[in-house]
């Protein structure tokens, strides 16, 4: 498994994304977001989190037009992999790559917090390692990360089970509470049509170590780089 | 050519800082308002001089950047 983690300024996890991957077996390579190309053998174009840009305009919206994001979306075209955490999730909705979009919490507050997923597929190049309905602990750090979408594509991309991720209780269910930033659905994370294009805003790649407070996140890398 | 963007959250979709912005009138006491949405404008000097061009840039800058037509609307006014 070849990465390539697009670097844009503001990104801030570039670093911890890049050490999640290469702890799972993956060879990662860092990309400038000026670049025009992804490096030859790139099985995966990952957009880490961060405020690109300083959220300007709207988050994600500038990086989402930079010139990596045309190799981006060329590779994505390919079928190649593509996944977006945080701010990256909000650069693949920008960029067109993803339906729908991410707006300001429900609460109006930047969240910070240890989270719990349900797990809705397995059957992806992204999951593959997690057991379906399986609940997992990782964080969320965002201030923007209410998912949003007209209800006609909403009934589509729930029709075609492309939510990889919802937010739940400890036990797995879906509730308002759990439900923070107040995203339709609970969705926490969703797939292109495709399924080669994942965003998410919670952060897998802060709980890949025990020592820092779990290991919950590794599935995703695991599941990649397998 | 001067120009202005307004770009506006599309009827239905949810604005909590126009929320916040209508708590925080209603906490300063001013009465009779009903409700807030909170949008941007652009001001914007095009170098087209005949207004069917300039709207024609306009409009590809909206598309393209400006607004996120998923969820905003925006009006161009050729100033």
């Amino acid at each position: 498994m070849r990465a390539a983690v697009i670097v844009f300024p503001g990104s801030n996890r570039e670093t911890d994304v890049v050490r999640a991957l290469r702890r799972s077996g993956a060879q990662v390579d860092l990309v400038w977001h000026a670049d025009h190309e992804l490096p030859v053998g790139t099985d995966l174009a990952v957009l880490p989190g961060g405020f690109s840009y300083g959220d300007y305009l709207r988050c994600g919206a500038i990086a989402g037009r930079a010139a990596a994001m045309d190799a981006v979306r060329a590779h994505a075209g390919r079928g190649g992999l593509v996944l977006g955490i945080c701010n990256g999730f909000q650069i693949l909705c920008e960029s067109g790559l993803l339906p729908g979009v991410l707006m300001r919490n429900i609460n109006r507050r930047f969240i910070c917090h240890r989270q719990t997923l349900r797990v809705e597929r397995t059957d992806t190049r992204f999951t593959s390692a997690y057991q379906q309905g399986q609940v997992i602990d990782v964080c969320v750090a965002h201030g923007e990360g209410n998912y949003f979408v007209d209800p006609e594509t909403l009934a589509r991309v729930e029709g075609e089970g492309r939510v990889a991720f919802r937010y739940c209780d400890a036990d797995g269910n879906v509730t308002v509470e759990a439900n923070r930033n107040g995203s339709l659905n609970a969705i926490a994370g969703v797939l292109s049509e495709r399924r080669n294009v994942l965003g998410m805003m919670p952060h897998p790649e802060n709980f890949v170590e025990g020592l820092i407070g779990g290991t919950d996140g590794r599935g995703l890398f695991d599941s990649l780089a397998a | 050519m001067k120009a202005r963007i307004i770009v506006t959250l599309k009827t239905g979709v949810l604005d909590p800082q126009g929320k916040a912005i209508e708590a925080a009138l209603k906490s300063l006491a001013i009465e009779g308002i009903d409700g807030v949405r909170q949008g941007k404008v652009f001001d914007i000097e095009v170098s087209a001089t005949d207004g069917a061009a300039a709207e024609a840039t306009l409009r590809t800058a909206c598309e393209k950047l400006l607004a996120n037509t998923v969820v905003e609307n925006y009006a161009i006014e050729i100033l």
